[in-house]
């Protein structure tokens, strides 16, 4: 067992909890700052120190262990803007980008939000591709970002990191990567009806006959 | 390095054995042992986890217990009094609950055509099953596969169960709903001039498995979301609906919504509203671990019985194979089906390979649950449950070095983060509490049986029948998903501003709950699950 204060009251909880965890332990039904509980949607951003330390630490509750002399908040969201935009206005370009997230600009280089992103995304880097237009390696360097806006709390240039990414990763999957040919002639053919006769036969198929065929569909190595 | 000296000890069975099993494929189960495997093991066949509940439209449908407590309950608003003639809060053509890949799908389409939408949902817009989901998305778009071929892998890995008309429309559109999401920009794993990357998954006979790493369904829902709120389409955060409501003639008109945070109840007005609440992991049934997020707790599904709508398949659950079973802070998180897609295999306390690796999960969970409890070959735990071994160092051979890095980034991390390295150590796993394969029953207009009403999502049953296969859930919700929305916001157009809102079908239902003794004092819908230690 381990103790750890919470909202500055203490508990004592099993050391193989995590944050989250730990605070129901306690007693708390959590609203705010849970998710998925599995890393994947950002919702537990949180904040603590060590007993006797003075840096402010951050984490996601449901992936961080809880230890010994930990206190523990927890941040309900970030308000970050967002960028409203049309996808089929805009072109990956610094002019467009520009208008809508003109902070990104601003970045001082001080490496604020590598420090507390809980993915170790190389944040700073991404923002350097998306000044100078390289949203491809933004794309690629930001795609594990789960928008939990802990790089957003600490940035001194107010640079809404995880939007600006996004932002970035749909300007490039939707004008530089190449579409897929032929999804669009398969999307076309069904929209013709064309594909229609082969699946009827099956719609219309008795159990029997649609578990032979099962049982004896080729499978492609 | 988190293993226990007793746990490392036994890692070296599985390191011995590795090089043997390079390149051996374990035999396919044959139908006769596939069923008798299901039949034997498998949860949904234990009937002591079940009862058949004693009201609503589907009196005498077995349910599991705790799925049966939460129906056969009386409702949260039972004391309280509403003005529903005065004006409502929300007055909108379409009222979408659940702020998931369904409900957001739901409100793009239903959007588009010009009806004025309003989301609801319980946490976060995007806190929802689909952000979680790794594995990826089916569709039938290569020159080898059509839309008949994923048809006969739905229906086969439904058990044939399945609604043959929902099934084609899964894929069907399963196409169309790659294009729409690649046209909104959505980061498909791709080849240089632009072809998608496919694999295969539990069940497929073609590889028509698109992904995006293995964040696929978060790369959706972030898509979609951003999408939403590019529209302007107005969502509100944090408010449960907690009961629909119903006009003079019986039809959907709204929804009662509930403020976390202020505690009020507010009153939704509309002319059609789409269930998208997802699924009920959060139950925890046969008190297995859950993948699910923390909102899964049926909401939807008891809202839409009181109301009158039909089920379909409701015991029918879907068991994950592969959740996580050591260290503790992992119990139940999904280990991602792509890892057995990349070569991964199941192993018992001896190190051998006991289940071909890429059975329908339904019968990968059983056979794991067979090895353990059965012939007694599980990994005894210091948690003291038993797991079994998954050889994820073997994609590292199969495939080279690096592989797990390019292509299981988020598993990488969420292992290395509690000190276990998945390239070198094998990771520990027992099947884990999934998806509610039933539902709400819909037809492929996704119109449940109350007028006015549709489901969509995995809060909608018939679809896969009685076993969904891996990639069919991400597709079912956007599916199903545009066809609410487009058809909830045809009929808002054809119909008047609903009159004479009620809530008289609680009343009836509290009177069959009395009548029955069902009730038996419990309240539902849950909303959010209480974790504390008793």
């Amino acid at each position: 067992m381990v103790d750890v204060f919470i909202m500055g009251k203490r508990y004592t909880v099993p050391e193989t909890l995590t944050i989250l965890d730990s605070m129901e332990y306690a007693g708390y039904q959590m609203t705010r700052g849970c998710g998925c509980r599995a890393g994947f949607c950002g919702a537990c951003a949180t904040v603590y120190r060590m007993a006797g330390g003075y840096e402010l630490l951050v984490g996601l509750a449901c992936q961080t262990k809880v230890e010994d002399g930990m206190y523990l908040a927890q941040i309900p969201f970030f308000p970050g803007r967002k960028a409203q935009f049309d996808l089929e206005e805009i072109k990956p370009s610094v002019a467009h980008f520009a208008q809508l997230y003109p902070e990104v600009y601003r970045c001082l280089g001080c490496s604020s939000c590598n420090k507390v992103c809980p993915q170790d995304i190389d944040v700073m880097q991404y923002i350097a591709y998306i000044q100078r237009g390289d949203f491809e390696k933004a794309a690629d360097l930001s795609f594990d970002c789960l928008m939990c806006g802990l790089c957003v709390s600490r940035c001194p240039a107010n640079i809404v990191h995880y939007n600006a990414a996004l932002t970035a990763r749909r300007l490039y999957s939707r004008y530089i990567a190449n579409p897929d040919r032929f999804l669009a002639e398969r999307a076309q053919a069904i929209e013709n009806g064309e594909l229609d006769a082969e699946i009827d036969k099956l719609v219309k198929a008795d159990k029997d006959k649609l578990q032979e065929l099962y049982n004896n569909r080729e499978i492609e190595k | 390095m988190v293993y226990t000296p007793q746990l490392t000890e036994l890692m070296k069975k599985v390191e011995e054995t590795r090089s043997s099993r390079v390149g051996v494929d374990f035999p396919r189960m044959t139908q006769e042992e596939r069923r008798d495997v299901l039949e034997k093991f498998h949860p949904d066949y234990n009937l002591e986890g079940f009862r058949e509940i004693k009201v609503g439209v589907n009196k005498g449908a077995r349910m599991p217990i705790e799925m049966a407590d939460v129906f056969e309950a009386y409702s949260r608003i039972r004391d309280l009094e509403f003005d529903l003639k005065a004006d409502p809060h929300y007055d909108v053509d379409v009222l979408v609950i659940g702020g998931g890949g369904a409900g957001a799908s739901a409100a793009l389409e239903a959007h588009s055509t010009g009806a004025v939408v309003l989301v609801a949902t319980k946490l976060r817009f995007g806190d929802a099953n689909t952000m979680m989901a790794q594995g990826g998305i089916q569709a039938a778009d290569k020159p080898n596969d059509t839309p008949a071929t994923h048809f006969l892998d739905v229906m086969g890995g439904g058990r044939l169960e399945n609604v043959p008309e929902l099934a084609r429309a899964l894929v069907m559109d399963a196409p169309l709903v790659i294009k729409w999401l690649e046209d909104m920009g959505t980061m498909f794993d791709k080849k240089d001039d632009g072809t998608m990357i496919t694999g295969h998954g539990g069940g497929t006979s073609r590889k028509r498995m698109h992904t995006a790493r293995d964040y696929t369904g978060a790369e959706i829902m972030r898509t979609l979301r951003d999408e939403v709120l590019n529209k302007g389409i107005n969502v509100v955060e944090f408010s449960p609906a907690v009961e629909i409501i119903l006009d003079e003639q019986g039809r959907a008109a709204g929804a009662v919504l509930y403020n976390l945070e202020t505690e009020q109840y507010e009153i939704a007005r509309a002319k059609t509203v789409i269930i998208a609440t997802g699924g009920s992991g959060r139950l925890h049934y046969r008190g297995f671990p859950t993948s699910n997020h923390h909102g899964a707790t049926a909401d939807g599904l008891v809202l839409g019985y009181r109301a009158g709508a039909k089920t379909i398949y409701a015991d029918s659950i879907q068991y994950h194979p592969t959740g996580g079973a050591y260290p503790p802070q992992l119990l139940g998180l999904l280990v991602t089906e792509k890892t057995r897609g990349l070569g991964a295999t199941p192993l018992n306390i001896n190190g051998e390979q006991f289940v071909y690796h890429l059975e329908t999960r339904d019968v990968e969970s059983s056979a794991i649950l067979r090895e353990c409890e059965e012939r007694g070959l599980g990994v005894p735990l210091p948690t003291g449950i038993e797991a079994v071994w998954l050889d994820s160092p073997l994609i590292e051979i199969i495939h080279g070095e690096g592989t797990i890095e390019r292509q299981l980034p988020a598993m990488l991390r969420q292992f290395q983060r509690f000190d276990v390295d998945i390239r070198k150590e094998p990771m520990l796993i027992f099947p884990t509490l999934h998806y509610q394969n039933g539902g709400l029953l819909i037809d492929d207009d996704a119109h449940s049986t109350v007028e006015n009403l549709y489901a969509a999502g995995e809060a909608a049953g018939g679809i896969h029948g009685t076993n969904r296969l891996m990639g069919n859930s991400l597709l079912d919700i956007i599916v199903f998903g545009r066809r609410a929305g487009r058809n909830a916001a045809a009929k808002s157009r054809e119909i008047a501003v609903p009159d004479g809102l009620n809530l008289e079908h609680l009343d009836s239902y509290h009177q069959e709950l009395d009548n029955t003794g069902a009730g038996d004092g419990r309240i539902s819908p849950m909303v959010l699950p209480h974790y504390t230690h008793r």
